[in-house]
């Protein structure tokens, strides 16, 4: 390693990963890594022949930060947060693909009543994550006003998380065995009156503004087609796959904690461009807020934790009364659990597609191995071949359209 | 009832159809937490990839994730996961290799395993032949190293910082402001290794530079008797080197004298005898 230090010392530039390309006439351009349609730090070189786009070579790895690096290092509750700040726009559905991990690895119970609060505040993060998205893909192809308005759904959904967790974004709420604490009956009447009133008018007066707009479909319809066979060759997820036309949800398909009491429509496109993967967006989130009233509705009184001692932490309370209470909490937040050997993988359905957790355990307090899949990893490589023959100025569109963070797609 | 995670339906006998389907080229079939393992020969992984997504239905490639298990002789597994939404299934297929050895390429397959093996050779090192664009994914332009090997640090051996003098980023070796801290807060009576820096009576790795033993003891011989042949070098006054005896007069007392010299010229009575030492 020590040629290596001395080699650092005379490298004085990257090395242009497109300097074997000076034989070809086309135009090279470089997208990103900082432009404000990259959503993040997305570096494209594109190779253009006049204004059409011949070969698209996303760069990514520029927010790499060693994350399941970091994981194996962590015991298992420490780890938990990290899984917030990998896709920053939708934290609560990627804590619950671990969880469930954690969970199945255990064979460990859950309470309904944290059940159903995970569901709940699951499909809150996806409407907060598709207002994000359909904000900024209208923004990218023009439209200013929509984002703004969506925004403001937004902000209310933090508002609720901060309520709910006592953090906006990294709510690190979802824990092993249940949720980390109940929640006040004003704040579920108050998401109650939210979704009755006003998540319903200005989500559909924003919809409204672009959803049959002349200049809106102009730029989004027919962009990006993309088959039914390509979409499964190119591990496709999500609103992406469900926008081809195949009507998958791991919701519905592989159900995991209540969602299989929980009745909601699976929307599907039918041009399989742009524009149908933003329409199906659109619908998840009517859909969304109509499971969120249904777990309202359905939600029992009970735990919100399972009573697992050696699991779950005991309540503040039961410490002051009781010696076990107050080793158990010991043992749990210095040592922490140990899970018994073996390795899953758990996938859930986050906002963006399948997020999936590849769980390594050798029966310490530490996973042996964390394997994140990413969601953004395989819809970004099909990149190349979406733009293939489009104009430069789709590429926004596409990117859009895809809803990638680079935070999640990087690690 | 259970742990909730994502309930996939276990298809009857598909365990048995698939090792049908894979014949020779199955090595081992695991069936743990409802999910399917199956470890196939390195070579013919591309074939029976083929033949799990022709015949068995198993449409998607989700992830290629690496493991690294320093201690087996092919110290990495990469294992493919495979869905098939019309059957609604899971399983998983491994392969195991070392650093020199290829793992044969599916990209023709799923093109989505470009990235995927893209990735694990960045952090792995795990070569995939037959992928054309084998470049580094994640980490740095130029980076040096495979991150994810257990071998390798978590602080890495680089960092870099813009240099205000030089109007760029430059790389320099990792310093640390304090240790790297890992605690091991595994119970006490259960195996913890404390190690204290400094610490002699720590049980000491083989081959580690120990502290110097104390000599051991003289063996207490019984007084009065002669040691052996060899006369006591000292043993008549004429030997010693010590003359004639002063004269006795010296030895007299002065009638002068009021203390006794005793109480003065006992210093030696004090200090420890060498028994006392050994």
């Amino acid at each position: 390693m020590s040629t290596y230090l001395e080699e650092l010392n005379h490298i004085t530039d990257a090395v242009d990963p497109t300097l074997g390309d000076t034989r070809i006439q086309n135009y090279t351009i470089n997208f990103g890594p900082q432009h404000p349609a990259a959503h993040g730090v997305l570096r494209l070189v594109m190779e253009l022949d006049g204004e059409i786009v011949e070969r698209c070579d996303p760069h990514v790895g520029l927010l790499h930060r060693g994350t399941e690096k970091l994981i194996e290092y962590k015991t298992y509750l420490q780890a938990l947060p990290y899984f917030d700040r990998l896709d920053y726009c939708s934290p609560l559905a990627q804590e619950h693909s671990y969880v469930l991990a954690i969970e199945k690895l255990l064979n460990l119970e859950v309470p309904l009543r944290a059940q159903y609060l995970r569901v709940f505040f699951a499909e809150l993060t996806r409407i907060c994550n598709h207002m994000l998205n359909l904000g900024s893909h209208v923004m990218d192809v023009g439209a200013m006003t929509p984002n703004l308005w969506l925004f403001e759904i937004r902000e209310d959904c933090l508002n609720f998380f901060e309520r709910a967790s006592g953090a906006r974004m990294h709510s690190a709420y979802f824990r092993p065995g249940g949720v980390h604490q109940d929640v006040p009956l004003k704040l579920l009447t108050d998401i109650g009156d939210w979704l009755d009133t006003r998540l319903p008018r200005l989500f559909e007066d924003a919809i409204s503004l672009v959803a049959d707009n002349r200049i809106f479909k102009q730029r989004n319809v027919d962009i990006g087609v993309v088959s039914k066979e390509d979409a499964l060759k190119w591990g496709f997820s999500g609103p992406m796959i469900r926008g081809s036309g195949i009507p998958w949800d791991i919701r519905r398909s592989q159900p995991y904690d209540v969602y299989d009491r929980i009745e909601f429509d699976v929307p599907v496109g039918t041009n399989f461009d742009c524009y149908d993967r933003f329409m199906v967006r659109v619908e998840e989130v009517r859909q969304s807020a109509r499971i969120m009233r249904q777990c309202l509705n359905d939600m029992p009184e009970g735990p919100i934790a399972s009573f697992d001692r050696k699991v779950s932490p005991p309540k503040r309370g039961e410490m002051k009364q009781s010696m076990e209470a107050l080793i158990h909490h010991f043992k749990l937040y210095t040592e922490g659990f140990h899970v018994p050997a073996g390795e899953v993988y758990v996938a859930t359905e986050s906002p963006k597609g399948e997020f999936g957790v590849y769980l390594v355990a050798d029966g310490t307090n530490k996973p042996y191995r964390c394997k994140i899949r990413p969601t953004a990893f395989s819809h970004l490589q099909a990149m190349d071949f979406m733009m293939k023959g489009h104009m430069l100025a789709d590429t926004t569109a596409v990117l859009g359209a895809m809803d990638i963070v680079f935070g999640e797609c990087d690690r | 009832m259970g742990h909730s995670a994502p309930k996939i339906a276990t298809i009857p006998g598909i365990a048995e159809e698939i090792a049908g389907l894979l014949g020779d080229m199955l090595v081992e079939t695991v069936d743990h937490a409802d999910e399917l393992s199956f470890t196939v020969v390195r070579e013919k992984l591309a074939d029976a990839m083929e033949l799990l997504r022709a015949h068995a239905h198993y449409q998607q490639l989700m992830e290629i994730a690496g493991v690294d298990y320093p201690e087996r002789p092919d110290r990495f597994e990469v294992c493919y996961h495979l869905l098939s939404v019309n059957r609604n299934h899971r399983i998983r297929v491994k392969v195991s290799t070392d650093e020199d050895t290829p793992v044969p390429t599916v990209t023709h397959i799923w093109p989505v395993a470009g990235w995927l093996e893209r990735e694990v050779f960045d952090m792995y090192g795990v070569i995939f032949s037959g992928n054309t664009d084998l470049r580094r994914i994640l980490t740095d332009y130029g980076f040096k190293g495979h991150p994810q090997r257990k071998d390798f640090p978590l602080t890495g051996y680089v960092e870099l910082r813009y240099s205000e003098e030089d109007k760029r980023v430059v790389y320099e070796p990792v310093r640390l402001a304090q240790d790297f801290r890992s605690f091991d807060f595994m119970s006490p009576w259960e195996g913890a290794q404390y190690v204290l820096p400094g610490d002699e009576k720590a049980p000491q790795a083989p081959g580690a530079p120990s502290p110097a033993p104390a000599p051991p003891p003289p063996p207490a011989t019984p007084k009065g008797e002669p040691k052996g042949d060899t006369p006591k070098a000292t043993g008549a006054p004429g030997e010693s080197g010590a003359g004639e005896p002063t004269d006795s007069k010296a030895n007299e007392k002065s009638p002068a004298a009021s203390v006794k010299p005793q109480e003065h010229s006992d210093e030696g009575k004090g200090a420890a005898k060498p028994e006392d030492k050994a």
